[in-house]
């Protein structure tokens, strides 16, 4: 990813918006670190207050009016940390309303029910008549509002599923929640010997534990993801007559003139109007090898402009960008994927309709066999109660938490509910070339000295070919760069110049008469060097252990078939498919799908976007496009791709605990329900059923840590 | 059993309070960053006082 973008000079929108800069802090990791950024920037003029959020490896900044980020990102830096601004419109609308408001239903319910409990346990232990009516009576007066507000989430979502003439697992929730509660105060004004107070706000409170985890691991990610987007540039440079000014890029409209400084992104769609330049197209089209671009080339969005300042007339801004056109294409493969259901899901298709059953056949036989409607009523509840999927609702939540919240100190951050579940039936994987296994950098130059290293480099560092700065960003970076004079660049041939009165020359081997591409010529002698991508941190390692968990690999690029097959060899990928188009890699996923195959797509660029799509569950670096990004289940924040074998062993391990812990619900089931609709089942079995079953497989989730 | 009169309001109020604490401390972010916060008691000097977005 380019970040070197010299048009990112801070934007003087007069003063600080409310709520201040907030700069990403990828590097923190301890006490130490908060203090130095905290103390560094209480010294910037104009910094009223910083607070570092080590959960979020973000610093929230207060300035004075008119104060920018850039002073303040200086002192960050100058404290040895690396700090990016994050856009604070991007990042708008973040506090999480939803998740409060379930916390504060959370506490109701806690509270609701240690106070109810402390009432009950009294009944079963003994009291009797006036103080049992009423104990039951004070119960009522705290479980009914309590159960009428922390149920909320639950009817909801109950409603809207019946609605559409569905079941899923709030509805016998809900229908337990509300019948124990009002069938409970019939008894207490009757002077019934049982009551569900108790069972009604302990489901209330462990339900709203499972629907706490759950929208927290969604929340987390989806910052993530939102912060992510907040890094990308959204500013550009736009000529208008009276000079340069820097817009936001939505304010930039078709038919406009902006100025694309060499090393940035091109922003939107266009045409050269002027300037003649190389362009990297790998993250459009997968190619390695940077392409010449001159005045009436297009330009397509996410392009980097490598060598040449550059004029452009916009043709397509937001929505109809050939990035946004994408996505229509991505909607199409993504259906095929939505038909994916969660375990929770499948266990509540077949649990629902049972439960109702149950509870109703429990009611009919006991209302027939005994003609009181009452005691049968009494049984039904008691078997929705028993039944009710408390530790169902926690099995699938509690379970991911733990393995996402690992899966992300690994560098890799779920953005999707049912990835966990996909990965682990993964048994393929499938990785783009360039910028997914390669990045940037030349191999290393293994056959020269230190001064013809030496040499290499100060010739390198005198070009602006891509094919120059690749080999420059291979070299050691203890090489100190050779003394030069009468420095020429030979347009399309290379760099050629004196040292020490010896000519020395890189560039072409056909211009300098040698065999290889490109060539480095000092006096006469001539020593081809290595070129071609340098792999990203661990593709071998990733490869290797794949092959050990039983997992296939695959590369498929749009580069050509020599650059993949040389990574291939490295890395060790045995099956390789080149020159693909975007087309031609969703035809190569469905064709994998219709063999039954359940395949990971790692990709980064726009080329991979379909296919990431389509594919039964896919990944993408962090430092993909945001298209990528987008329909990715998966980012990998971690430059180091070594992780991925771990992260499919540690969902399968997460999807067992899993399964286990519908095994165990099943099982205080299996005991229980017999007794409920026989009828000796009480409340206090009920509260110790419920308990223990939402207790241990609270516990069995935790094991997936280990 | 008229001590009952005296400590079943008292666990309520109890319960009450901490309901009511808890809530307070919802709204003004005090749960915001946990990790964070376990981590400032290392520091040397003294920390000072989150700023209070609600004043």
């Amino acid at each position: 990813m380019t970040a070197a973008c010299p048009a990112c000079a801070p934007m003087d929108d007069g003063p600080a918006a409310a709520g201040g800069l907030q700069i990403s802090l990828p590097t923190i990791h301890c006490a130490g670190c908060m203090a130095t950024v905290e103390n560094a920037l209480s010294q910037v003029d104009g910094v009223i207050s910083a607070r570092v959020n080590l959960g979020l490896k973000r610093v929230r900044i207060e300035t004075a009016p008119g104060v920018g980020a850039e002073p303040c990102l200086a002192a960050i830096r100058a404290a040895g940390f690396d700090a990016l601004e994050l856009n604070t419109g991007m990042l708008e609308g973040e506090s999480d309303t939803t998740g409060r408001s379930l916390l504060i239903a959370l506490g109701v319910s806690g509270f609701a029910m240690m106070n109810v409990m402390l009432l009950s346990v009294s009944v079963w232990s003994g009291a009797t008549d006036a103080t049992r009516d009423m104990f039951h009576l004070i119960s009522a007066m705290i479980a009914l509002p309590a159960v009428a507000y922390a149920g909320r989430p639950f009817y909801a979502s109950a409603l809207s599923a019946l609605r559409v003439r569905r079941l899923n697992m709030d509805v016998p929730i809900s229908l337990a929640l509300v019948l124990a509660a009002g069938m409970s105060l019939y008894e207490t004004f009757q002077g019934g010997r049982h009551a569900y107070f108790d069972a009604a706000l302990s489901l209330t409170f462990f339900l709203l534990i499972g629907r706490y985890l759950d929208h927290r691991t969604r929340i987390a990610a989806r910052s993530a993801a939102r912060e992510l987007a907040a890094l990308e540039p959204s500013r550009a440079d736009r000529i208008t007559a009276g000079g340069i000014e820097t817009v936001p890029l939505a304010q930039v409209a078709v038919g406009d003139i902006l100025h694309i400084p060499a090393g940035m992104r091109v922003p939107v769609d266009g045409i050269v109007t002027r300037g003649i330049t190389t362009l990297d197209r790998g993250l459009v089209t997968g190619e390695s090898a940077p392409v010449a671009a001159g005045v009436g080339d297009d330009l397509v969005s996410g392009e980097v402009n490598l060598t040449g300042a550059l004029e452009m007339r916009v043709t397509a801004v937001g929505e109809d960008t050939t990035l946004r056109r994408m996505a229509a294409l991505v909607e199409v493969a993504e259906t095929a994927r939505n038909k994916y259901s969660g375990l929770a899901d499948r266990a509540a298709a077949i649990y629902a309709p049972a439960v109702h059953l149950l509870a109703l056949a429990a009611l009919l036989g006991w209302w027939g066999y005994s003609g009181d409607f009452r005691l049968a009523m009494n049984i039904a509840i008691a078997v929705l109660i028993i039944t009710c999927p408390c530790a169902l609702g926690l099995a699938v939540p509690a379970v991911s938490t733990a393995a996402s919240g690992r899966l992300f100190r690994q560098g890799i951050l779920l953005k999707n509910a049912t990835a966990l579940e996909r990965l682990a039936e993964v048994d393929m994987v499938v990785f783009d070339k360039t910028g997914t296994l390669t990045d940037g950098r030349a191999a290393g130059q293994p056959g020269l000295s230190d001064s013809e290293l030496s040499v290499l480099k100060a010739l390198a560092l005198a070009s602006h070919h891509p094919v120059a700065r690749g080999l420059l960003a291979g070299l050691p970076p203890e090489v100190v760069p050779a003394p030069l004079v009468a420095v020429e660049e030979i347009s399309g041939n290379g760099v050629q110049a004196t040292w020490n009165g010896v000519p020395v020359a890189l560039g072409r081997g056909a211009w300098l008469g040698a065999i290889g591409n490109p060539v480095l010529k000092i006096g006469a002698a001539t020593f081809p060097l290595a070129t071609g991508e340098q792999m990203r941190l661990g593709v071998a390692e990733a490869v290797r252990g794949l092959k050990a968990a039983g997992i296939e690999t695959m590369l498929l690029t749009g580069d050509t078939a020599a650059a993949a097959q040389r990574i291939a060899a490295r890395s060790g990928i045995s099956a390789v498919q080149a020159d693909m188009r975007p087309e031609d890699k969703v035809a190569v996923l469905d064709r994998l799908r219709n063999d039954g195959r359940r395949v990971l797509m790692v990709g980064d660029g726009l080329n991979d976007t379909p296919a990431l799509a389509s594919a039964f569950v896919s990944m993408a670096p962090a430092s993909a496009m945001d298209v990528a990004r987008v329909v990715s289940d998966m980012v990998l924040l971690n430059p180091d791709v070594a992780v991925l074998p771990d992260a499919i062993l540690l969902a399968r391990r997460a999807r067992k605990r899993i399964v286990e812990n519908f095994a165990m619900s099943a099982v205080y089931n299996v005991v229980a329900v017999p007794l409920a609709l026989l009828g000796f089942c009480t409340p206090l079995m009920a509260a110790i059923a419920m308990s223990a079953s939402s207790i241990s497989v609270l516990l069995n989730a935790l094991r997936v840590r280990a | 059993m008229n001590i009952l009169l005296i400590l079943v309001p008292v666990s309520l109020a109890l319960g009450a309070m901490w309901l009511a604490w808890f809530i307070w401390a919802l709204k003004h972010d005090q749960f915001e960053d946990l990790e964070g916060d376990a981590n400032r008691i290392l520091f040397d000097e003294d920390d000072k006082p989150r700023p209070d977005p609600k004043g």
